[in-house]
């Protein structure tokens, strides 16, 4: 009954992840490492849908919403962070911001 | 009367504790009140009940008070029981009545202090745990009452703490006294394996029955004992802390270590009389350890300067007297001695204690001088001491004491012409070091200006002592001349009367001796500090002479001998054994985990970014394991 190959689905998904993944690790700025966060985040999320539709299970569109609210929460809070960060040290260089070292 | 018998202790306990828990709170005026207060109070109580037992003695001999049950176990009880008898009837006034002149000068000596409560706290507590020693009727609350007088005697010679050589002194003095106390305690566990009871008067009564004479057990718990007494008394060999204590202030080296603590030792031996007749070694043993200690003690005193070691050297030796007079079994005369002894040397160290406060802190006793006509009050009390102190025939207390320890020295059932001629001369050291003393002090020339005059508070207490000093003697003459012999009579009620030899020489020949040493003494002391003072810078140039005073000086030089026989010794045990196996193991750990802590340390650097790789690294390790499984 599916119009499309889950298994194409999922590779996509595994794409998307290691992208967000290398985002996040090679970015330097805050808030470039934040939406590669919310790459991975979608990444899980389609995975999420993919599986749903393979079962013909409404779980998977439900954790999709899970996820939803959980990255927009995240983002507000990450933002508020990045906001406050640049006010103090002027600028979102991770590597820079440095001082919760031993 | 005797049921308020515990009134006696507990007041000046009730003193400490309102001293000790509230005395930051209150004024410099109340807290001498409740200091004063509680120890005078409690002399009164003692004259009452010593008054009431003097004039109808119960007919047991001692009263008791049971207070209440301390320990019982299946084959061993123990409770606080006070009990009166002639002994501690004697020691009990002494501790109470001197005791309270020595608050009521100190209340003024110690004015200026910044702990002024602190010092009363620590002397009420004092007299609570001496009077707990003398009124105990069993040796374990006796032992309580001897720990809680070394605390004290402890806390008060490091009384002015912020000096490091007194609390050097203060722990010397209780380093010293423990390994006596430690004698002491196996003493009195080999006393209860043997007898099953520490009960003093139980164990006075089965002693002679459980041992045969001078076997060699009660031989070991009377030295045993005598060595808790040499620890307490300052008798050779652990004489060494009491010149250092004299760091603490005047009244507690009068109060304390002059008076009353000091004489604990004397107080174990007459209590445990029975005990020490039963072994004639122990008895020879305490008579030449008082005769050594008062002949060395005795040659220190001539050479000290400072007025305050002068009198401590000159206690151990008058000790030494009571430990001669208990060695030869004058059991009353030691007593006697301790009556006399605590009047006049409390005088001295009081009216010393004056001086050096009038004199900003002065010790040295040439740098004093001239002080006969500028403090006249001390001088003449310090001069009724003084004559007490060196002996003086008929006129002052210390004859009489001394020349009966003098006479049964010799005449006694364990006497011998040896005592009697070291006892002999530690008499004519004694008369004359007083008179250095005098002299140096009082007469010559001013050389240090007077501050302060002492106020009324600190001379009555120095004019009610001197005048004890003078008369305490007449209540006990020597047997050939005013037949009164009231205070023997009262102690004999206790302690068993002196036995004498046979084939005497006629007791006036000793007095006479004994009389005249005094005074050559005194002589001597005059001819070389007033008559003729260029024989002593002639000795000065002389090093062999110099050599020995300076060994005298060091007291023999037993703490340099005790240093190198004990102190370094350890010192190097201890240094040796610093770094042993088992500190190696615990060390090693320590340094592991430390090594560790760096190492993991480097990875904290603060970058996010490797942060998530660690994480990163994290999750697939796990994700590879649970494919694997």
């Amino acid at each position: 009954m599916s119009f499309y190959n889950s298994q194409a689905v999922l590779i996509v998904a595994a794409i998307l992840f290691v992208l967000g993944l290398i985002g996040v690790l090679t970015r330097k700025n805050i808030i470039f490492i934040l939406i590669s966060i919310e790459v991975m985040l979608n990444a899980a999320g389609l995975a999420f849908v993919a599986a749903g539709s393979r079962w013909g299970q409404p779980d998977g569109q439900v954790m999709f919403l899970f996820i939803l609210a959980m990255a927009a929460s995240e983002v507000s809070v990450g933002l508020a962070l990045v906001m406050q960060t640049y006010h103090q040290h002027k600028t979102l260089d991770a590597e820079k911001l440095r001082a919760l070292r031993d | 009367m005797h049921q308020y018998l515990f009134l006696i202790p507990a007041l000046p306990l009730a003193g400490f504790l309102l001293l000790s828990l509230g005395g930051r709170h209150l004024s410099r005026k109340i807290i001498a009140w409740i200091g004063v207060g509680s120890v005078s109070a409690a002399a009164i109580f003692t004259i009452i009940l010593g008054l009431q037992f003097l004039q109808a003695p119960p007919p047991e001999g001692s009263y008791t008070q049971t207070l209440w049950q301390w320990m019982s176990t299946e084959n061993f009880s123990c409770a606080i029981n006070l009990r009166v008898d002639a002994l501690s009837l004697v020691f009990l006034f002494i501790i109470t009545f001197v005791g309270a002149l020595i608050h009521i000068y100190s209340s003024a000596f110690m004015r200026h202090d910044r702990d002024y409560a602190r010092f009363f706290a620590s002397m009420n507590l004092f007299v609570c745990a001496m009077l707990l020693l003398v009124l105990a009727d069993n040796l374990v609350l006796m032992y309580l009452g001897w720990e809680g007088v070394g605390l004290c005697s402890y806390l008060l010679i490091g009384f002015w703490y912020e000096t490091p050589a007194n609390c050097h002194a203060a722990n010397k003095a209780f380093y010293v006294t423990r390994i006596g106390d430690t004698a002491m305690a196996i003493g009195l566990f080999l006393l209860f394996k043997e007898l099953g009871t520490l009960n003093i008067p139980e164990i006075l009564q089965q002693a002679p029955q459980h041992f045969t004479a001078a076997s060699p057990n009660i031989t070991l718990i009377a030295l045993l004992l005598l060595a808790g007494g040499m620890g307490k008394s300052a008798q050779l060999p652990l004489q060494t802390w009491l010149p250092d204590a004299m760091a603490g202030p005047s009244p507690v080296s009068a109060l304390i270590h002059a008076a009353t603590m000091v004489t604990a030792g004397v107080y174990l031996i007459a209590r445990m009389h029975v005990v020490f007749q039963l072994s004639p070694v122990a008895m020879d043993v305490t008579a030449i350890v008082g005769a050594l200690t008062l002949f060395i003690a005795g040659c220190s005193a001539l050479v000290q300067t400072d007025i305050k070691r002068i009198l401590a050297y000159s206690t151990i030796s008058q000790i030494g007297y009571m430990f001669l007079a208990l060695g030869v079994g004058a059991w009353s005369a030691a007593i006697f001695h301790f009556f006399t002894h605590a009047f006049f040397k409390a005088l001295l160290f009081l009216a010393a204690g004056a001086i050096i406060e009038s004199l900003h802190h002065e010790h040295d006793i040439f740098k004093m001088g001239g002080l006969r006509k500028k403090m006249p009050l001390v001088f003449w009390t310090f001069l009724a001491g003084a004559a007490a102190l060196a002996a003086l025939p008929l006129i002052s207390a210390g004859f009489f004491s001394k020349d009966q320890i003098l006479w049964y020295a010799w005449s006694a059932g364990n006497g011998s012409p040896m005592l009697w001629f070291v006892a002999l001369a530690g008499a004519f050291i004694t008369a004359f070091y007083t008179t250095r003393l005098m002299i140096v002090v009082f007469w010559g020339e001013m050389k240090t200006h007077i501050g302060e005059y002492p106020g009324r508070a600190m001379t009555i207490p120095l004019v009610i002592l001197a005048i004890l000093s003078v008369i305490a003697g007449f209540i006990e003459w020597p047997h050939n001349m005013v037949h009164l012999t009231l205070f023997s009579d009262l102690v004999q009620k206790v302690l068993p009367a002196t036995m004498l030899q046979d084939d005497l020489p006629e007791e006036i020949v000793f007095q006479i001796i004994a009389a005249a040493t005094a005074l050559f003494g005194v002589y001597t002391g005059y001819v070389f500090y007033q008559g003729n003072k260029a024989l002593i810078e002639e000795w000065k140039q002389s090093s062999a002479l110099m050599q020995i005073r300076n060994f005298l000086f060091k007291g023999w030089a037993f703490d340099q001998l005790y240093d190198a026989l004990f102190v370094r010794p350890f010192k190097f045990l201890t240094r040796i054994n610093k770094s042993d196996l088992f500190d190696k193991l615990y060390n090693g750990i320590a340094l592991v985990s430390r090594r560790l802590n760096q190492l993991f340390s480097i990875s904290q650097n603060g970058s996010l970014r490797w942060y998530i790789v660690g994480v990163l690294i994290g999750i697939i390790f796990i994700l590879t394991l649970q494919l694997m499984l």
